[in-house]
């Protein structure tokens, strides 16, 4: 199971109080956590990534296990430690600074 | 005896307000869709419990919401309020794509850029179908849906009308106000900040600008141009749906005739910028604005907040100030934060960027604020119900 965190927003939008648990056929990457979100929570297409072209939306981020993965392509695979469920990949609002 | 329901879209939630006839007794019920941005919520006016909002973040972009019970539950319009995740939310009612060829307007730098979908701004309800809608979007254009809400459908034929030329302003460029002519289903007036105003008869398949009159020598390099203009907001009343009123970035202005010839009506203003305009709905001549200082000073002049009354049309002006603070008062209303009962005595509300929420029972000679304390008011919508 992989295990993703939403940020505040989103679990309201998703109706979830805590972190998902999904399903992914490996191998298990970037592109196809998103995609499994999207699939068990169609309610978040559009609010992560576009809609159209599946390009993270500007002010998110993903990190997982210390590293931002923001900046890296869909098919990049996440890491074990995300894979067997150990620790969560992380969907998070950047800050607004100020 | 009759009632109204305010629908307050502010930048951190939605708010309803309602009171009995005589408006005195608010009750207050949110913040809907807390910390989100609405920015626009409006009821059907062929089913007043149907309404549509417009949610919008920074950071997770565009959500459609709609009740079907006055605001008392609300859900995506592409899903039923299931328990299971795959049935209250389908991820449709949020797509908003533009049609074929994305095409480019003019950008900062005089080149072209690509149009790109930001969020929603205004969502107006059909007169007699509630399933239909109209939305206005930032980057402007203007979208459809015919199914509640579930499906959005550009028409396209508006960026057609020199698209190419329009340059958004530091506020965005979008579709910001939409008008239904009650006496001509095909007939549709829509207004876009630094892009200018634009009529369709032709149900939305072709749109040409409406700007004849407008003078705006201190934006743009020709005063006299088609398309450009940063039209702040336009009014009709619905008996006389010909006759438009105009609030621009400076002036304020009239058009008898469909938009064909726009002329000055700023009059006595103490100052002819601002934002909202709105046509009292008991005399159609009864127009009200909000001055605001200068494009450079969003706030009132002199720190008195005063909406100005004008019986004629425009022209000649009065200041309403009673129950309006008058001194130190230095917030903005913005362009859809006022609105209009159709009560037999004409109530006029508006909101403002300091989270108050202002009324008047009495055709504006008196105001109180129904609310102090929200979050900065974008925009107020108000249903008057049986």
């Amino acid at each position: 199971m992989i295990r993703v965190a939403l940020p505040y927003h989103l679990r309201n939008l998703a109706r979830v109080e805590s972190e998902v648990e999904l399903e992914v056929a490996s191998p298990v990457t970037l592109g196809s956590v998103l995609d499994a979100l999207e699939a068990r929570y169609p309610v978040l297409r559009g609010t992560v990534r576009d809609h159209v072209t599946l390009k993270r939306r500007p002010f998110v981020r993903f990190f997982a296990c210390k590293e931002d993965l923001s900046l890296e392509p869909a098919e990049t695979r996440l890491p074990d430690a995300v894979v067997n469920g150990d620790e969560p990949f992380l969907i998070v609002g950047a800050m607004a600074g100020g | 005896m009759s009632k109204v329901r305010l629908l307050v879209g502010t930048k951190k939630g939605a708010f309803i307000l309602t009171a009995d006839g005589k408006r005195k007794d608010w009750k207050v019920s949110g913040p809907h869709f807390a910390g989100w941005e609405m920015y626009h919520l409006k009821g059907s006016p062929a089913d007043p419990n149907r309404i549509y909002a417009s949610q919008t973040s920074g950071w997770f972009g565009q959500v459609i919401q709609r009740s079907d019970d006055g605001g008392k539950t609300w859900n995506t319009p592409d899903g039923v309020p299931a328990p299971t995740p795959a049935d209250f939310g389908k991820g449709v009612s949020n797509k908003f794509v533009y049609e074929g060829e994305v095409g480019t307007h003019k950008w900062y730098d005089g080149t072209q850029h690509p149009w790109e979908f930001k969020r929603v701004w205004h969502i107006e309800p059909s007169l007699t179908d509630p399933d239909t809608a109209y939305a206005g979007v930032e980057d402007a254009a203007i979208f459809k849906t015919t199914d509640g809400g579930k499906t959005w459908k550009e028409l396209p034929g508006l960026r057609k009308a020199k698209g190419n030329l329009w340059q958004p302003g530091a506020g965005g460029m979008a579709v910001h106000t939409i008008l239904l002519d009650p006496k001509n289903e095909k007939r549709i007036y829509i207004a876009i900040s630094a892009g200018g105003c634009f009529r369709t008869d032709d149900g939305g398949k072709t749109w040409k600008p409406i700007t004849k009159g407008l003078k705006s020598q201190f934006e743009l390099p020709d005063p006299d141009a088609e398309v450009g203009h940063c039209v702040h907001r336009i009014a009709l009343h619905p008996s006389k749906p010909d006759v438009l009123f105009m609030q621009k970035h400076w002036d304020v202005l009239r058009t008898d005739n469909a938009g064909e010839q726009w002329s000055e009506v700023s009059g006595n203003l103490p100052t002819d910028f601002g934002f909202p305009i709105d046509v009292n709905f008991n005399e159609p001549e009864t127009i009200y604005v909000v001055p605001i200082t200068s494009d450079s000073l969003h706030y009132p002049p002199e720190g008195k907040l005063r909406v100005y009354r004008s019986k004629t049309g425009g022209g000649e002006w009065e200041p309403l100030t009673k129950g309006l603070p008058q001194k130190d008062c230095y917030v903005n209303v913005l362009r859809d934060a006022m609105a209009v009962d159709s009560l037999d005595q004409c109530g006029i509300y508006f909101g403002t960027t300091g989270g108050q929420v202002y009324g008047s029972a009495d055709g504006g000679n008196s105001w109180n604020a129904i609310v102090r304390d929200l979050p900065a008011v974008y925009s107020v919508e108000v249903q008057t119900l049986p």
